[in-house]
């Protein structure tokens, strides 16, 4: 089985997930994960603008206007979903109620410090929900592209400005999976298929090397 | 019984220069009638408090698009390049704050607080110039409470008494700026009798209702 870029990140993230927890599915690629979880973990999704229970778009003409993700896109809800209003949703993650979240970057550095919401001068969306889920969920998981255009994105000290000086609990991408600790980035797992040697030459920032590195092993 | 306006007679309440919060999250949830009888009266010179501006020319876009802007607190204007280019050319005075201390600031200002001390965005290039309060040897960003003049807000039932129940994701902002400004028009989508909305589906109470947006003609 070969499996895309994308595919390799969702995948494993999704592994990372864990049975009757409430999390966080950023916008764009960490989406796509709720496609590798079973409903039967019940798992449950929040979107910042107010609801616990979201579910995949519904087929077209069944849409609500009323019933939305963070994007403004059409949702549907799963059987034991609640809505809330902005203060009590963003309660649910800076209190401590959100086990997950799962968002992109633009970059990571060695002290585990992350960079998403902003390119000064270029792009400024503004951050949203990010630096209340990357300050307040109980594990913050950066899932992305290893490289952005054959430039490293986990680098020695972030450039741009960052979203939250917390340190991410693990950094996920289509080459490995990276853990930041106090003593600096370790390498966990390589992607199926990946050298160790290709991981290094993506990065720039410094990494910890067991002797071993296993693949991601993603069960079924 | 509330007064029932048109877009109309609201849009001609608010005077060039007036801090508005409106409610909504990309246009989910917003005044859309209230806010198009803004832009056709022509008003400038706003600031307006609200999680985003939705999308070039639609919602809070619209008001964007038609110049009526001077000011804007707002967490993510990243779908609306418009406003992304306004604050980059300094059209717009824009002062991204992340959403969940936006909401918190508003509720503090509705609900008589000084501020909130919040651990989001401490070390960041969106805490510079704020102040940080150490407690116990422990820092905290400080955020001002939030008012404005005027709360636009829209909802899914209304009754004559102004009592409002929200639906779904169209919740999100519109209970918490209800209680932060001074006068409160809400347009409901249907407007029913009093009674029809049991007590406990009231979200926001009608005693902080001041104005209900009159029905369409093809509502």
């Amino acid at each position: 089985m070969t499996l895309s870029p994308d595919e390799i990140i969702q995948r494993r993230v999704a592994l990372e997930l864990h049975e009757g927890t409430l999390v966080n599915l950023g916008i764009g690629l960490p989406t796509g994960v709720s496609k590798y979880i079973a409903p039967s973990l019940g798992i449950l999704f929040q979107s910042e603008n107010g609801i616990v229970g979201m579910d995949s778009r519904p087929p077209e003409g069944m849409e609500d206007e009323e019933l939305t993700d963070a994007g403004g896109g059409y949702i549907s809800a799963v059987p034991g979903a609640a809505t809330v209003d902005s203060t009590m949703s963003f309660g649910l993650i800076r209190g401590g109620h959100l086990d997950a979240t799962v968002l992109g970057g633009l970059q990571v550095d060695e002290k585990g410090h992350l960079a998403n919401w902003v390119v000064p001068g270029k792009m400024v969306p503004g951050m949203g929900g990010a630096m209340d889920l990357v300050s307040g969920a109980r594990r913050v998981l950066v899932a992305m592209q290893h490289t952005a255009r054959g430039n490293p994105k986990i680098v020695p000290e972030c450039t741009l400005p960052l979203t939250a000086t917390r340190r991410v609990t693990l950094i996920i991408t289509d080459l490995a999976v990276i853990e930041p600790t106090d003593a600096g980035l370790v390498l966990l797992e390589r992607a199926p298929g990946v050298e160790v040697a290709e991981i290094v030459a993506a990065t720039s920032a410094r990494l910890i090397i067991a002797e071993v590195v296993p693949e991601m092993a993603f069960g079924g | 019984m509330k007064k029932g306006v048109t877009p109309e007679e609201a849009a001609a309440m608010i005077s060039d220069g007036a801090v508005l919060m409106i409610g909504g999250f990309m246009g989910v949830g917003s005044p859309h009638r209230t806010i198009a009888a803004l832009v056709e009266r022509g008003v400038r010179n706003l600031t307006i408090i609200a999680n985003d501006t939705a999308k070039a020319d639609y919602g809070i876009g619209k008001l964007i698009r038609a110049g009526a802007v001077a000011r804007l607190v707002a967490s993510h204007i990243g779908l609306n390049p418009e406003t992304q280019r306004a604050m980059i050319d300094g059209v717009i005075d824009v002062e991204l704050t992340p959403q969940g201390t936006l909401a918190e600031q508003i509720r503090a200002g509705g609900y008589g607080l000084g501020g909130v001390l919040t651990k989001t965005a401490l070390g960041t290039t969106a805490a510079e110039g704020k102040k940080i309060i150490d407690i116990d040897g422990e820092p905290w960003l400080y955020a001002p409470p939030l008012k404005a003049d005027f709360a636009l807000i829209a909802c899914d039932r209304c009754d004559h008494n102004g009592n409002v129940s929200y639906q779904l994701t169209a919740t999100n902002f519109n209970p918490v700026m209800a209680m932060a400004a001074q006068t409160v028009i809400c347009e409901p989508r249907e407007i029913v009798p009093v009674g029809v909305i049991p007590p406990d589906h009231v979200n926001t109470p009608g005693v902080l209702v001041n104005y209900i947006i009159r029905r369409g003609a093809h509502q």
